[in-house]
């Protein structure tokens, strides 16, 4: 479904993704972990076209993206939830729930109203709120709330986890695996790498901008140097 | 009392006319973080516009009004792609220099083709000339024509941003133009739209001036632009609000100077107050402090 190959990715003079390449296939749920700075999110950000790679291809079901524009993939159904959430803090719910659904035709959004407050009836109840105002879970339901209105057939999220509460963050984790197993494929990138092979069928492990371990959660979380780097043990 | 009234009147005009510019100068900041200095110029070729439909064309003044608007929103988006487009990576004062280019290459090349003297709007017919009394306050229809111009186009403007679907994309993208695009938003569309409306709203100011006073020049657009940037300051850069509530408060202070006999000042008392606020409150009167992105 999604595949990249042999992506190289130049901030300036740092040479930030050295030949990355990596697949996700329809339904899964794909997680790269890694330490802070290892690329995890330039790699995302190259995938949903924010960032240009030097070079290197995108995939999507075969279709070669690489230098399609960002908001063109957000149409083919690629939706990126950026770290750190980035609502727009000075609308409402309702209108970063509408901006989330941008291409889609009005008509089209009720039902994908009904689908996100359903899930995130909390944001049902605060939609005249503004988007700064609330807390950091709600902030980040919103930001997956707002991806969702987009029709994703691939998410791509960005530490989802990151800075909530140990009961949120698995709240977090729950409505992840709900919205895949919804049809949704689903690439995780997560500092949080324990809970991130909880879910995920497949797993990659970043370092300095390469791959340097892949494979199923299972065997990875298995793996003594996994264990030992990433996994606390 | 009368003379308050009147001086109110006459603040109000002048304000509606500052109002009109500093909503593009508020607007282009509030989306791209630029202080637009060639928008005072897209103003004086809105009046010059004007000024040719009506005098060498024989137009109406509806007609001229709405033609200085389109031909401003296709200069404004055209700045906007040729000199500022190019330019969106570069550092912010390298775009700002480059306004100061753009305005002074709109005010030479002006001055080229009609050279640097002044010209005076063809007189209006009958109804735009008038004026009537109100309890000793001399009322000119054209100050009517103004501020109802103005307060229409800024209700249309409000409700373009609040209510519709490119009004929401102009806002996200002033909030955070990269989450706009993971939200399918093509910044580059939103960001010439709001050059378009925001240089829309110089032209009908260009018009509406050239009408008013009838005098008209290539350097015309320095001094209303300046004003109307410190009305935009005033209320808080970057909030539509702002430069409305900026807009009025310089018109009445500078037309409230002229009454009192120190209209030498005029232009001194504005600055001074900019000083001013910019001591007491840098935001701007309605602007929030900066809250840094983490």
């Amino acid at each position: 479904m999604l595949e990249i190959r042999d992506l190289n990715v130049h901030y300036g003079g740092i040479h930030a993704l050295k030949g990355i390449s990596l697949t996700v296939e329809a339904g899964e749920i794909v997680t790269l972990i890694g330490a802070n700075g290892a690329g995890k999110s330039t790699t995302l950000s190259t995938i949903s076209g924010l960032k240009k790679p030097t070079s290197g291809q995108v995939l999507v079901e075969g279709e070669d993206i690489t230098t399609m524009r960002a908001q063109a993939r957000v149409k083919m159904g690629l939706c990126q939830v950026p770290e750190g959430r980035r609502v727009f803090a000075e609308m409402t719910v309702l209108e970063n729930l509408e901006l989330g659904g941008y291409h889609r035709r009005p008509r089209e959004r009720t039902a994908d109203f009904d689908l996100v407050y359903d899930r995130f009836p909390v944001l049902a109840s605060r939609r005249r709120q503004l988007a700064g105002t609330l807390s950091g879970g709600e902030q980040q339901m919103l930001a997956i709330g707002r991806a969702m209105m987009a029709h994703p057939r691939i998410l791509l999220l960005d530490e989802p986890s990151m800075g909530l509460a140990p009961l949120l963050v698995q709240e977090i984790f729950d409505i992840i695996q709900s919205i895949n197993e919804a049809g949704t494929t689903i690439l995780l990138v997560e500092q949080n790498a324990h809970k991130a092979l909880q879910i995920a069928d497949r797993a990659y492990v970043m370092e300095t901008g390469k791959i340097v371990a892949s494979g199923p959660s299972a065997e990875l979380s298995a793996t003594d140097e996994i264990k030992r780097a990433y996994l606390g043990g | 009392m009368e003379q308050v009234f009147q001086q109110v009147i006459n603040g109000l005009s002048l304000g509606s006319i500052y109002a009109l510019i500093a909503l593009g100068y508020t607007m282009v900041y509030g989306i791209i973080k630029l202080i637009n200095f060639a928008h005072g110029d897209v103003y004086m070729v809105g009046a010059f516009v004007g000024y040719f439909s009506m005098s060498t064309f024989k137009l109406g003044f509806v007609e001229s009004l709405l033609i200085a608007m389109m031909i401003c929103t296709m200069l404004g988006v055209l700045i906007e792609r040729v000199a500022y487009r190019p330019l969106r990576n570069s550092s912010r004062i390298a775009v700002l220099i480059t306004a100061i280019g753009v305005s002074l290459l709109l005010e030479y090349t002006m001055m080229y083709f009609v050279g640097a003297g002044v010209r005076s709007y063809p007189p209006l017919p009958g109804f735009l000339n008038g004026s009537f009394t109100v309890g000793g306050v001399v009322i000119k229809n054209m100050q009517l024509v103004i501020i109802g111009v103005s307060v229409t186009l800024m209700i249309l403007l409000q409700f373009i941003v609040r209510k519709t679907k490119v009004g929401r994309a102009m806002r996200a993208v002033s909030q955070d133009a990269e989450a706009a695009r993971l939200m399918g938003i093509n910044v580059d569309n939103t960001i010439s739209l709001t050059f378009a409306l925001g240089s829309a709203l110089a032209g009908a100011a260009g018009v509406l001036v050239g009408v008013y006073y009838n005098s008209i020049n290539p350097l015309m657009g320095l001094m209303p632009g300046l004003k109307a940037f410190v009305a935009a300051v005033f209320g808080g850069i970057g909030l539509i609000p702002g430069a409305l509530i900026g807009a009025y408060m310089v018109g009445l202070l500078e037309t409230g100077v002229v009454a009192t006999g120190y209209s030498m000042f005029r232009d001194g008392v504005v600055f001074a107050v900019l000083i001013i606020i910019l001591i007491v409150k840098p935001t701007g009167l309605l602007g929030k402090n900066i809250k840094e992105k983490v």
